[in-house]
């Protein structure tokens, strides 16, 4: 089979799309190397919002009229790109959600509350974002259940060589992992993961997050059980996101939220639930971001997946060579063939807040915190680091003021 | 660069009054702050009349900001009064600061000062006040 390269994105042509870099930040253009967290929004997709409000917005699923009907064709319409975005068996598998959070919350609620017995085994990862990691210490508390962690190695990788000694403790009833670190960038084994979790009898829920907006996914060649993604990390408008699940799975499980359109038939004396996905849709969507999502998946496909992540390895792969260049800078996880577009480093003693504080001097965006991930700082022994993270529209020269803003801020606290 | 890393603050950061431990404080705390990982210890000894704030010695690591606040902090409250100092205003030290300063680094600076407090009223067996005591608990001040 002949191996074609996709085709060269354009980042400053790019660009244009987004109003928000027509601004500058203390008197600089701004470099906003801080895409993991969240992304810019695009003409499309703003002016897809505005469009809406004004031509076809109503509550969905609920009207006879045709302002109703046009609302929810809309609405039905994202639900159904969402669903080809990430190959989905059938639309029906995507639940609207607030995003990734929600979406894991959904699964530790609705299965994990349910499913786990004291005892059983839940596998997360010394990895994991708080939103992956929290809801499921949560359950395991309140269920009785116990928590596994799968261990990382020197470059900030899975180490899978423990999961045999894991699966002799006892039964394991769920398997959390992100795809994308959002604090390193690792790229983690999904895939094997979701044979082993399969192999123990335990679901494989996959954070998306940071995995979504910046390559291609395929749900079904992944073999996991739920993926959680967010719209506003791909251009998309926040509070709202997505949750794959099984089709077997979200229609065996018990509710979430509670209310209105959930419901099939509602007694004085009991409730049955409705279809999915509309059984974990209770009340009024975020309807308008959804079909803001929908158009955000239509501006991504537009540039293509494959372009994006072409892009983005270059980017990584100058950045990790640029970075290592600076004096006493410290790089945290795996080299740029095995990673996504994430940077992570500390530059000596300086505190991050005062390496972030120099660079947005010089109208650079990077983050420094803890990135949600407090046990993997525990990990590395560090309360924080700095975080520079790509996006479509990022340029090579802006890792250039990066770097320069980095040799700044050695001199100031030197 | 502006004049955020003003060249006083640099150089109470790099070399900050009051670094370092005391036997014996008549008061003491410590503080975390669990954003950005800030860490203060201050130590306080007071004069025979009991109220006097005679030496005041800090230990720490984080950033320039609240490392420079409270090297700062020691020299403002030297001499000072215990009760005093257990009431003043935040913005004593923030004029001393001198720059602008954003919800999260404004944490930063006031950790010194939220540690101090919360070592002064203990000793004193006074209160801490309403204002500080949210700082204090989000700050992991004890």
């Amino acid at each position: 089979m002949a191996v074609t390269s996709p085709a060269k994105l354009d980042a400053k042509k790019l660009r244009a799309d987004f109003p928000i870099f027509e601004q500058e930040i203390n008197g600089k253009p701004l470099a906003y190397l801080d895409s993991a967290v969240s992304t810019h929004k695009p003409r499309q997709v703003l002016d897809k919002l505005r469009d809406f409000y004004e031509t076809s917005y109503a509550n969905v699923h609920r009207g006879v009229y045709t302002l109703s009907e046009r609302s929810t064709a809309e609405y039905e319409g994202a639900r159904q790109k969402i669903a080809q975005y990430v190959n989905a068996a059938s639309p029906r598998e995507i639940v609207f959600v607030r995003g990734a959070t929600e979406a894991l919350n959904l699964v530790a609620y609705a299965w994990g509350l349910v499913n786990l017995e004291p005892g059983d085994l839940v596998v997360v990862t010394e990895l994991e974002h708080h939103s992956n990691f929290v809801p499921w210490q949560y359950m395991a508390k309140r269920t009785g259940a116990e928590l596994r962690m799968i261990e990382l190695d020197e470059h900030g990788e899975l180490d899978l060589s423990a999961l045999d000694e894991i699966g002799s403790e006892g039964k394991v009833k769920v398997v959390a992992n992100n795809l994308v670190s959002n604090a390193l960038g690792t790229v983690n084994p999904i895939e094997k993961l979701s044979a082993w979790a399969h192999e123990q009898g335990a679901i494989m829920v996959v954070d998306g997050a940071q995995a979504a907006p910046h390559k291609a996914v395929d749900v079904q060649a992944l073999g996991c059980d739920f993926f959680a993604f967010s719209a506003h990390k791909m251009c998309g408008p926040t509070s709202v996101g997505a949750l794959w699940g099984r089709l077997d799975l979200l229609e065996a499980m018990e509710p979430f939220h509670l209310g209105g359109h959930m419901i099939r038939k509602v007694t004085f004396e009991e409730t049955t639930w409705g279809e999915v996905p509309a059984k974990y849709e209770a009340g009024t969507q975020p309807i308008a971001e959804a079909v803001g999502f929908g158009a955000a998946v239509d501006y991504v496909n537009g540039i293509g997946l494959e372009s994006i992540e072409a892009h983005e390895h270059e980017l990584t792969a100058y950045a990790l060579e640029r970075l290592a260049d600076v004096p006493d800078i410290k790089l945290y996880g795996p080299p740029a063939d095995r990673r996504a577009g994430i940077v992570s480093f500390n530059l000596g003693d300086i505190h991050p807040h005062d390496v972030a504080q120099v660079l947005d001097l010089e109208g650079v965006a990077i983050r420094a915190g803890h990135h949600c991930c407090q046990p993997l700082m525990q990990k590395l022994g560090v309360a924080a680091t700095n975080r520079a993270s790509f996006y479509l529209y990022t340029l090579p020269e802006e890792i250039d003021r990066l770097v320069d803003g980095l040799h700044k801020a050695r001199k100031v606290f030197s | 660069m502006s004049d955020f890393y003003r060249e006083v603050i640099l150089d109470h950061y790099k070399n900050p009054r009051g670094h370092g431990a005391m036997e014996a404080p008549d008061a003491q705390a410590e503080g975390l702050n669990p954003l950005c990982g800030d860490e203060v210890t201050i130590s306080v000894a007071l004069a025979d009349d009991g109220e006097t704030i005679d030496e005041v010695k800090f230990e720490g690591r984080g950033c320039a900001i609240s490392q420079a606040a409270t090297s700062m902090l020691t020299e403002i409250v030297k001499g000072r009064s215990a009760t005093e100092v257990a009431t003043l205003p935040k913005e004593e030290l923030l004029e001393e600061i001198g720059i602008p300063l954003t919800p999260i680094r404004l944490k930063c600076a006031l950790l010194g000062l939220g540690v101090l407090k919360v070592a002064l009223h203990r000793a004193k067996g006074t209160p801490l006040p309403a204002e500080w005591a949210g700082l204090a608990s989000e700050l992991e001040i004890s």
